[in-house]
């Protein structure tokens, strides 16, 4: 009887090296301008090439700028690694690029699966701690750093360890306007950032099964935030119905051995994991970030909590300093916290179900005054093109947000869209970090539903109060 | 990559759990296409009271002398000792290439981020688990002694103070003790099975044709 993972495992494993270490080997290589250049600049060094150019699926997207695609990238820096991607996939190839202003561009991890470069049974590697997504897809995906981008370009493979085996089961339903992101959110906040940490995260029961694969995307992105570097989900029907005609998936009678093959990517009754952790899906409310660290966050309808109540004087510290740096009070309401800004994005949240989810909220309303900006980044240029097909953009505009091109944008600020010091954010990002939306910009996660009610309230609201 | 066989240097003490990769190097120093120069760079926003961009000349800018690596007991330190989670977030190799720059040549916490860890050894900065009663400890030490420094003994697998009071054993993989002591690059390692790769690269396409 074996795991889901131990399946992925066992189907890529080259060899095995004394002490545990094993050769991997990697089926879809993605590859974006920030952790790529000096990977490509090594092979060149080394008088290397790529072993299986087949593999890679590559585009722009942490650098680009959200408006005026007219104008290029204008900051130099940005448009010199940008540069330097297009410079390197043109020389080396590649199976499918989509650069900066491509109608298929977008974040990474949201053009993989749309364009069904991402398929069941593969391992995923990308220079990109949330390769993990890739996981819904009942893929072994995981980030890795520049060294292994090299590692991988000159060998198809990486040199790593078995993870322990975590399930993480979720009974029950979510609650209507309870969100695969509140639930990811809700066990962060349980298991902690470092639960996760050495496990390969499968995550399961009714309330999985019942999410779409956008919803399913959303969590196994979050298992980073969790510790963990992959998370994944079995291959179902719905798994099958997202794949079935996407521009890479198989055709004709290769689909049918394909699906015939991706219905054995599911854990064995009775597999064991090396942990297990039960939530009940009924439990959970919507879900808001107070600190700065993801771990840190509570239910719409709880208070700031209070430092001097922690009794583990590690923990305590760590809440006072994050409580400083994000200027609230302990104990006050979470629904009182007022904010700045809005940004529905990010590799988490940016698909054609989440700003259908945030658009259903704002539709015939206005965003509040003392919102600054409140701003709707797609995840690529074929989500935006839906929405557009939709209407939605009309009703994001109208409300008064910000309609914008494709990229990974104000979730880690390296293009222009970022947080002034001091300014406080309800983002549908995946990380609050300390300066991670800019330099003393205060970060709280949420869903894109939440965010959206945010943006028309001023403050942090219960989406399902607002009716 | 620099082989890492005995070292003893200056620690300096981190005490924070969960410093993530965004604080060990902010996103705008993502920007460069090099393996090098971050050094400067290192904990931008904690270090520093000024706001950090590219290109700036690190002569101009305004040292936090609040912390921990301002103070001039621990400016020369080649070893950083921190808390649990280390490197927790994103993939950022360079956050190892920011610490290796700057001069730290191992690092010591209860534990660390799995993407992190494994990207320091690629880049000769040894990431050693020891204990939260072992940490702890040090943290004392290094506040009680102005200079305090540690040996870091890879092929004993041992941390020792100078006067021996402290000696802790450390794990660390069989395969990638190797590397470090020999300074190996991994790629090289791996191509001596390229006819392996390329027997079962056949098989699993042909199992798989959609690959």
């Amino acid at each position: 009887m074996r795991t889901l993972y131990d399946k992925l495992w066992d189907s890529h494993l080259v060899r095995e090296e004394a002490g545990g270490m094993a050769l991997m080997y990697v089926d879809r290589h993605l590859i974006h301008e920030v952790t790529s250049p000096q990977a490509y600049e090594g092979l060149r060094l080394a008088g290397r090439t790529p072993w299986r150019t087949e593999s890679i699926v590559a585009t722009a997207d942490h650098n680009t700028p959200t408006t005026h695609w007219d104008e290029g990238i204008r900051d130099p820096i940005s448009r010199t690694q940008v540069e330097a991607l297009d410079e390197n996939i043109g020389r080396y190839g590649a199976k499918a690029y989509f650069p900066f202003r491509d109608r298929r561009q977008g974040i990474v991890h949201v053009i993989g699966p749309e364009n069904g470069a991402t398929l069941p049974g593969m391992t995923v590697v990308c220079g990109d701690s949330h390769t993990s997504t890739h996981g819904a897809f009942a893929a072994l995906a995981f980030g890795i750093g520049t060294s292994e981008v090299e590692h991988v370009l000159a060998t198809q493979c990486l040199i790593t360890r078995k993870a322990k085996s975590m399930l993480i089961r979720v009974d029950g339903r979510l609650a209507p306007g309870v969100t695969a992101k509140d639930l990811v959110l809700a066990i962060i906040g349980r298991i902690g950032t470092a639960g996760g940490t050495g496990h390969a995260i499968e995550f399961g029961g009714e309330a999985i099964r019942a999410l779409s694969m956008e919803g399913r995307m959303t969590v196994c992105n979050m298992a980073i935030e969790a510790g963990a570097r992959a998370g994944m989900i079995a291959f179902d029907d719905t798994t099958r119905a997202y794949l079935e005609g996407r521009r890479y998936a198989p055709k004709g009678d290769t689909w049918d051995r394909a699906v015939a093959y991706w219905r054995t990517l599911v854990s064995d009754a009775g597999a064991a994991f090396d942990t297990t952790h039960v939530i009940d899906a009924s439990t959970v409310a919507p879900q808001v970030t107070w600190g700065t660290s993801p771990e840190m966050v509570a239910p719409i309808d709880a208070r700031v909590p209070d430092p001097d109540r922690e009794r583990d004087a590690a923990r305590r510290e760590g809440m006072a300093r994050a409580l400083e740096y994000m200027g609230l009070e302990p104990n006050v309401p979470i629904a009182d916290i007022r904010i700045d800004k809005v940004f529905i994005g990010s590799c988490t949240n940016s698909r054609i179900e989440d700003l259908r989810e945030a658009a259903n909220v704002v539709r015939g309303r206005r965003v509040a005054a003392n919102v600054r900006l409140a701003m709707v980044v797609p995840g690529s240029g074929l989500v935006k093109a839906q929405a557009e097909a939709e209407g939605l953009d009309r009703t994001f505009r109208d409300a008064g947000f910000e309609w914008r091109e494709p990229g990974c944008s104000m979730c880690l600020a390296m293009n222009d869209d970022r947080l002034e010091p001091g300014e406080r954010c309800a983002s549908t990002s995946n990380r609050n970090f300390e300066g991670r939306q800019g330099a003393g910009g205060r970060t709280h996660l949420v869903s894109p539903a939440m965010a959206a009610a945010a943006a028309l309230t001023g403050h942090f609201v219960d989406v399902r109060r607002l009716s | 990559m620099q082989p890492f066989r005995v070292h003893s240097g200056i620690v300096a003490p981190l005490d924070r759990a969960n410093v993530d990769t965004d604080a060990i190097i902010p996103k705008q120093f993502l920007k460069s296409i090099r393996r090098s120069g971050f050094g400067p760079n290192l904990f931008d926003a904690w270090r520093y009271t000024d706001p950090g961009e590219p290109g700036q000349d690190p002569a101009s800018r305004h040292p936090n002398p609040e912390f921990v690596l301002n103070q001039p007991r621990y400016r020369d330190a080649s070893i950083l000792i921190a808390r649990r989670n280390f490197g927790c977030g994103s993939s950022r190799e360079h956050a190892p290439w920011a610490l290796a720059d700057y001069g730290f040549r191992a690092l010591i916490a209860p534990s660390y981020a799995d993407i992190f860890f494994n990207n320091c050894f690629k880049n000769g900065l040894l990431p050693i688990v020891l204990p939260e009663s072992a940490v702890d400890r040090l943290f004392a030490d290094v506040a009680a002694f102005p200079g305090y420094t540690l040996t870091i003994d890879l092929p004993a697998q041992a941390v020792r103070s100078a006067d021996g009071a402290v000696a802790f054993p450390f794990d660390v993989e069989p395969f990638r003790k190797e590397c470090l002591l020999n300074g190996w690059d991994d790629i090289g390692l791996t191509l001596r099975h390229a006819d392996e790769i390329r027997t079962f690269e056949a098989r699993h396409l042909a199992e798989q044709p959609w690959l």
